[in-house]
């Protein structure tokens, strides 16, 4: 089971309820898309993603990463048990969706991105550590059904 | 003949934001090397001859700033890092070896700075371009590793 510190709680708490979805959902998927290109084979069926311009104006990709960003809210309430808090979505991106669970990582670096660029000074290299454990432990979770 | 890791478009891109970057190529160093420190915690082992490895500590500060200002000098010989990285890379190989993976976590740690400091200039295109030149850093100071 993962450890998690009072301050910990409080850093993911507060990135969070502090947190434009539609701003950043958006922001991170059509990231991750332009930057790790090969990550579009999952949106065959999205429209447009031709180039990055495409990617950050379609409206598919934009309502698609608000629904993975609030995707995490349950983790945000459920810290202390993430595995079991997304045993479904992780048996459902294996045997539905059949994404390749590296692009897990990929995603997340792009959020954590996304998000150091919101916070500005507030990103200190403590809020970092503990968004990574956080994400990390999402990832591991997402992918711990695959077989 | 292997294809070059980076094509004309990400060159410009890449230049194009150093030239907004660069003044602060000091801060980025010290600030992307206090967090690997801190969010990779085995990259310290790296450094067991430093007492503070903290971000604000004078070593953290003076190492960034050379391993960044080293980065802008293969920025502006973007056109053949092998030669540029030559003896760095003979450096990395046969007196640091640094595992390799650890280029990956201060190379994400630098994207994180530059997004950080440059919000409205670190789009998806700088991203990827630095992204893709920081890799071909990488695999530059590594080709002599075996």
């Amino acid at each position: 089971m993962v450890e998690w510190t009072e301050q910990e709680r409080d850093i993911i708490n507060s990135i969070f309820s502090s947190l434009d979805y539609e701003d950043i959902g958006p922001k991170a998927l059509s990231r991750c898309l332009i930057v790790y290109p090969w990550t579009q084979r999952y949106f065959g069926g999205f429209g447009n993603l031709y180039n990055a311009n495409a990617i950050k104006s379609n409206p598919m990709i934009a309502a698609h990463g608000i629904r993975v960003l609030h995707g995490l809210d349950r983790a945000v309430k459920n810290m202390d048990n993430i595995k079991a808090t997304y045993a479904e979505l992780s048996v459902l991106h294996s045997e539905k969706l059949h994404v390749d669970p590296d692009n897990f990582k990929l995603l997340a670096d792009c959020l954590t991105i996304v998000i150091a660029a919101k916070l500005g000074s507030a990103f200190t290299p403590e809020v970092q550590a503990t968004f990574q454990k956080f994400v990390a432990v999402v990832v591991s979770a997402l992918g711990r059904q695959y077989h | 003949m292997t294809k070059k890791l980076l094509n004309d478009d990400d060159k410009a891109v890449i230049s194009g934001f150093w030239g907004k970057a660069s003044s602060r190529a000091a801060e980025i160093g010290a600030d992307a090397l206090g967090r690997m420190l801190v969010v990779y915690p085995q990259t310290k082992t790296y450094f067991d001859h430093w007492k503070d490895k903290s971000p604000s500590s004078h070593n953290v500060r003076k190492h960034g700033k050379k391993i960044m200002d080293a980065i802008g000098d293969a920025i502006t010989l973007m056109g053949d890092l092998n030669n540029a990285l030559l003896e760095l890379s003979q450096l990395h190989a046969f007196t640091l070896r640094v595992d390799p993976s650890n280029f990956k976590m201060l190379s994400h740690n630098i994207l994180v700075v530059m997004a950080n400091y440059f919000p409205d200039d670190f789009t998806p295109d700088v991203h990827l371009a630095m992204d893709k030149f920081l890799a071909a850093v990488a695999r530059a100071l590594s080709e002599r590793y075996r």
